[in-house]
């Protein structure tokens, strides 16, 4: 009960210190908004896929509020139930990167010697080798159909950057004063690592969450525009290359099927980027001094 | 002293063929011995419309450029002496074209757009991000900074898709289907005036979104490292001594702020270049990303190989010149030797 109470009081902090950064709150308040609508939206709707010929590239109407699309479906459930796929590759794979990062940096840091050499070098050919080609080349060769299998296959090719600035954030704190101080009370490494090392770079880890996410977001809507990644039916990404291919950009109705998917995309890399600088400010109390 | 700083070039240079050594390597792996690889399929396919097997295994060694009947490693050998002699074996769907031609009828024109894209988004981003970091806190900062923060977050192939909706359709200010391809029918590479003319335009809308969906990174960062650097005690010492205002600015501010955006320029370059399959694809302009996303389409291996070879080693070659740039202005790098 006093934990619950000490978790809320924590909440209600993190959220005051969130408020008083206006810009990032929106962001963080607009995330929450495309994230619901885009995992929860779907249980609320009735999606229908079947082609009406006579509702071809309806412009905003009472029946479709946001138009219809090349085959006359309606393009408004279609964005409520496409973001699910979007949104989850996403934060599976920013998670999967963080996590991959997180680990292999802290253990090159920790561990030194060959350890840290072979990470090294591993991390410094994972980071030259362009991403997109690379993923372009691997959708070739494997199926990449599954959303879980592409985060998968994004983290995999995405923690190499993350893993240097961690692995440089360890090494030097692992030298400050209160952290030889707990060593020397003969801590375990582990010990040294999650309480006094880890805490530390907690705003780091998420500003990083975020920021690999809009990545993976990037990646996988451009995939999916290419036609090479051929995820379900209804997506943001696919909305795009349909209302690219056929022809929807040459009329003032038909254009809502390009501007919508796209308005959603950006707004979600937009809220996430925003939010990226409000969390900083959350974790780092020395960013708050003089506000 | 002398001997460390050749090192570091030399160390330089073997990591990069390294790099691109391991690339070859892997992609000779996912072809040959992934299963599913197109070997395989091209293999099974040709058997089910009744070919021989022996006739199937046949065609594929020409087009793959293998001799399947020959153990892994010596497959491999083969492979890596025919790419160090440029040889990337011969396209599938158009057949007998060496992908090599391919390659480098494409790869040019890409180049072409990157290089003066990059340019002039750094060049401007470091002006504007130092303009924003003198005049911070006034307006002029504040809409740049909004500009780059809200030119950062929009995905590039969406910055395009919106130059050619509105810019093409909608104002009508240029023709979305003359401006496609690398130049106008009828016009020669040569080098005359009309030429480069030509190819500007034909480049212009692939240039023009590379650059502002680059520019608000270089300003963002240039801002703050020159915020910070103005606060340095030799600026002080510099102020103190009298020199002007474009002496500081330049050499004391300028030069120290700008070193940590040459590791992102590298960065940068694999970005733009990996992009370009989705930004040659949306304005059709007939680079090495269009010929790539092509291949992906018809299935074309040995092209996508050759093409995905090509793009690592150029990107691998453009961070290391990034990195020379960066030692040439940074002597501490070539002491330490990284």
């Amino acid at each position: 009960m006093q934990r619950l109470s000490l978790l809320i009081s924590s909440l209600r902090q993190t959220l005051r210190i969130m408020a008083r950064n206006r810009v990032g709150f929106a962001g963080f308040i607009l995330t929450m908004f495309v994230v619901l609508l885009a995992m929860l939206g779907p249980f609320f709707i009735h999606l229908d896929m079947t082609a009406h010929t006579e509702l071809i590239y309806q412009g905003p109407s009472a029946a479709h509020w946001l138009g219809t699309d090349n085959q006359g479906r309606d393009i408004m459930m279609q964005i409520i139930s496409g973001g699910r796929s979007v949104v989850y590759v996403g934060a599976l794979a920013a998670f999967l990167t963080v996590a991959v990062g997180v680990t292999l940096g802290s253990l090159a840091a920790v561990v030194g010697g060959w350890v840290d050499s072979v990470i090294n070098g591993v991390a410094e050919i994972v980071i030259t080798i362009p991403k997109f080609p690379l993923l372009l080349v691997l959708a070739g060769f494997i199926q990449l159909d599954s959303p879980t299998g592409l985060a998968l296959i994004l983290a995999s090719i995405g923690w190499g950057s993350l893993m240097r600035a961690i692995r440089a954030q360890v090494l030097s704190l692992k030298e400050r004063d209160y952290v030889q101080a707990a060593r020397a009370l003969g801590l375990p490494t582990s010990h040294l690592l999650f309480k006094e090392i880890m805490p530390n770079m907690m705003s780091y880890i998420l500003v990083q969450f975020v920021m690999n996410m809009t990545d993976a977001v990037y990646s996988q809507v451009g995939l999916v525009f290419l036609g090479i990644v051929p995820l379900e039916s209804n997506n943001w990404g696919v909305m795009l290359q349909y209302a690219w291919r056929f022809g929807a950009i040459f009329s003032a109705n038909s254009r809502w099927f390009l501007f919508v998917p796209i308005f959603m995309i950006v707004l979600l890399q937009f809220s996430l980027v925003t939010m990226s600088r409000s969390l900083d400010e959350v974790f780092n109390p020395r960013l708050r001094v003089g506000e | 002293m002398r001997r460390v700083f050749k090192n570091y070039y030399l160390i330089r240079l073997l990591k990069a063929f390294l790099t691109i050594f391991i690339v070859t390597t892997l992609t000779f792996f996912l072809i040959r011995l992934m299963p599913g690889n197109p070997l395989d399929i091209y293999i099974s396919q040709q058997v089910a419309q009744g070919t021989p097997y022996q006739d199937a295994v046949q065609m594929a060694n020409s087009i793959f450029q293998v001799d399947l009947n020959q153990p892994v490693y010596v497959q491999y050998l083969a492979y890596m002496k025919n790419l160090l002699h440029g040889d990337f074996g011969v396209s599938i769907i158009s057949a007998a074209t060496p992908v090599i031609d391919i390659v480098m009828r494409f790869l040019p024109w890409t180049l072409f757009v990157v290089t003066i894209s990059l340019f002039v988004s750094f060049l401007l981003g470091v002006l504007f991000g130092t303009l924003m970091a003198y005049k911070r806190n006034s307006w002029v900062d504040h809409v740049l900074s909004s500009f780059a923060s809200i030119i950062t977050a929009v995905p590039n192939y969406v910055t395009a898709m919106l130059i050619v909706v509105i810019f093409g359709v909608t104002l009508n200010w240029f023709d979305t289907g003359s401006i496609r391809g690398s130049m106008s029918p009828g016009v020669q590479p040569e080098f005359s005036l009309d030429f480069l003319l030509d190819a500007l335009y034909h480049a212009s809308l692939p240039i023009i979104t590379y650059i502002l969906t680059t520019i608000g990174t270089w300003m963002l960062m240039m801002k703050s490292n020159t915020v910070s650097t103005l606060g340095e005690d030799y600026v002080n010492v510099a102020r103190a001594r009298g020199l002007s205002d474009a002496r500081i600015t330049t050499a004391y501010v300028g030069r120290n702020a700008v070193l940590p955006l040459f590791t992102t320029l590298a960065i940068s370059i694999g970005f733009v270049v990996g992009g370009s399959t989705l930004i040659e694809s949306i304005f059709q302009y007939a680079g090495i990303g269009l010929k790539l996303s092509a291949a992906l389409t018809s299935r074309d291996y040995p092209v996508i190989q050759a093409i995905f070879i090509i793009i690592c080693a150029s990107v691998v070659l453009a961070n290391v010149l990034a990195d020379l740039l960066y030692s040439l202005l940074d002597p501490r790098i070539r002491a330490e030797g990284r």
